[in-house]
């Protein structure tokens, strides 16, 4: 359920985000999820990638600042209330959410996956472990 | 063990120093009125005599000297004795045309390495301590000058010179070298090869390091104490006003004690040329007041510079200068506060986050002065999260605001985006300056 996403560091000028992807598809590398926070004059790409081992390097080999961190990668059930139950348990747990975004994978199963940056990732882990909730097929 | 090498001077009353001063100023006044042309002739159009001058408060009366009078009558134009006197010349080599050529009398030399031994001395040498001095020996002071101070204060001086790492490393290590004498990049440079072969700086006998002939931030200092596990001591000093030894670092490492007997400082506003009050940046202009062969007065140094002239913690009372700022042509003015680039770089390297990879934008918007600092972001301080990139932005900006008393805008960019000619990055860019 843990995995690694790359951050890159971004600003923000025409064209620089389809240059960052172009390296990485250039590179065969997969995005598999993606979010951007924004601020006037620059943004933070959050992506979650097949290899970010490799992905962190290549970035850096193009003198782009990347760096790992590591997030929670959660399914959770399409249906109404789905995504409520998970931040109420976590919540529950005194864990707070940093931030959070959606993968745009396709899943076989009724699942939507959410990709969480939570102050104290292995706590998330055994608590979510213990109320059912298990990670997407595609990290593995 | 001995903590001055001459106490009466250098824990001299402020009373007690201005009358040393004054005397070796209106005594050489007369001297370089009498056989420099040069200074008569600028004294004459000031419409200044020698009777003039009766104190240091006089000496603002007096016009300035500059590196390019030395060109103008090189080689020995502005020597006050005969050749006969002189003993020794030394020249530093000048980036454009001729050499500055320098010349001393034996008491020249006598007193230039009594004040190289003030520091020596201030950095904890003593008799029984070896003196590793790797300054080049020749046309360029650092050599001689360390080289004559050790002598005097009777230790054991190695005049191993500059170059040849490896024999340097086995000098460190055979001869028990204590005091390392050289630039503070050579000295990092000798702890790379250390590492390199493998020696640990714990083997070594050094204890204390003198280093000097190149500006040094605090940082460096550091990473030179640790690296080689000893003490580093700034010792400043330029040629045309004797070579090192004109200001020296006492163990509080809180400022330069100034020489002050042989050269007085002044600090002047780089663009009124009027003198400054203590404390204030400005230009550093020495009177070499003792000094035969080539008394300069007045020589504006262009090094930037602020002065206290309280007691250090040391028990010395000679005047301090803050550690060189900078030179007057990199100045800035915004806002009308006088900026030096190598200020920012201190306040980037400060906050220890940021590598010093920046570039200052000045600006005009609506008639008033605007300041943008933009700052490299390295794989050091990247963070995933806007709050903490937002807090570093917050941090530069208040240490920036502290420093300078101006509000700045930082801006964080992308690694290798801030444009480097030569390996050196370009610092400023001034758009002012196409507005007109
Ligand atoms: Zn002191």
């Amino acid at each position: 359920m843990i995995l690694k996403q790359v951050s890159v560091f971004v600003e923000n000028r025409r064209g620089r985000l389809a240059e960052v992807t172009g390296i990485l598809a250039e590179s065969n590398i997969n995005i598999r999820a993606l979010s951007i926070a924004e601020t006037t004059s620059y943004g933070l790409l959050r992506i979650i990638v097949d290899c970010p081992l490799e992905a962190e390097r290549i970035l850096r080999e193009h003198g782009i600042a990347a760096s790992m961190t590591n997030v929670l990668a959660v399914n959770v059930p399409d249906v109404p209330g789905g995504l409520h139950k998970l931040l109420k348990t976590l919540s529950e747990h005194n864990l707070s959410i940093e931030y959070m975004y959606h993968a745009f994978v396709s899943q076989k199963d009724n699942n939507a996956c959410m990709i969480l940056r939570v102050d104290d990732e292995e706590k998330a882990l055994s608590v979510l472990t213990e109320n059912g909730y298990t990670g997407p097929s595609f990290i593995n | 063990m001995t903590k001055y090498y001459n106490e009466q001077v250098e824990t001299a009353s402020r009373d007690q120093m201005f009358y040393i001063q004054s005397l070796a100023l209106t005594r050489k006044i007369k001297q370089v009125y009498e056989n420099v042309p040069l200074y008569r002739q600028r004294m004459q159009e000031a419409g200044i005599e020698p009777g003039d001058i009766r104190s240091v408060e006089d000496l603002s009366k007096l016009p300035f000297t500059y590196k390019q009078d030395l060109r103008d009558t090189y080689p020995y134009g502005m020597f006050a004795v005969s050749m006969d006197e002189v003993v020794r010349i030394h020249a530093s080599s000048g980036t454009t045309g001729k050499p500055t050529v320098v010349g001393y009398t034996k008491r020249d030399i006598e007193m230039w390495s009594e004040c190289v031994a003030r520091a020596l001395v201030a950095a904890g040498t003593q008799k029984n301590d070896y003196i590793h001095v790797s300054y080049g020996y020749g046309l360029f002071t650092g050599g001689l000058g360390l080289h004559y101070a050790g002598e005097l204060i009777g230790a054991t001086v190695i005049p191993v010179s500059s170059g040849n790492t490896a024999r340097q490393i086995q000098i460190l290590r055979d001869f028990g070298s204590s005091v390392l004498c050289c630039t503070p990049s050579y000295a990092l440079y000798i702890a790379d090869t250390l590492r390199e072969q493998g020696v640990d700086p714990g083997e070594l006998n050094l204890k204390a390091g003198i280093f000097g002939a190149e500006p040094w931030s605090e940082n460096m200092r550091r990473e030179i104490e640790e690296r080689l596990h000893i003490k580093a001591y700034d010792i400043y000093g330029l040629s045309e006003v004797c070579g090192p030894g004109v200001a020296f670092d006492c163990e509080c490492q809180n400022g330069l004690h100034v020489n002050e007997d042989n050269f007085i400082i002044e600090i002047v506003d780089p663009e009124t040329k009027e003198p400054l009050p203590d404390g204030q940046f400005g230009e550093v202009v020495f009177s070499c007041v003792t000094k035969e062969a080539l008394p300069l007065i007045r020589y504006n140094t262009h090094d930037i510079s602020a002065i206290t002239r309280e007691r250090c913690n040391c028990g010395r009372t000679l005047t301090r200068m803050h550690k060189i700022a900078g030179r007057t042509d990199d100045m800035i003015i915004i806002r009308g506060v006088n900026v030096f680039p190598s200020q920012i770089e201190s306040v980037l390297l400060s906050i220890g986050e940021v590598d010093p990879h920046y570039l200052i934008i000045v600006d005009r918007v609506n008639n008033l002065d605007t300041l943008e600092i933009q700052v490299e972001v390295s794989e050091r301080i990247f963070s995933d999260r806007v709050a903490e990139l937002e807090r570093l932005e917050n941090k530069i900006r208040a240490a920036i605001e502290s420093v300078l008393g101006l509000s700045a805008k930082i801006t964080l960019v992308e690694p290798y985006t801030i444009p480097r000619s030569e390996g050196k990055a370009k610092r400023v860019i001034d758009r002012r300056k196409d507005l007109h």
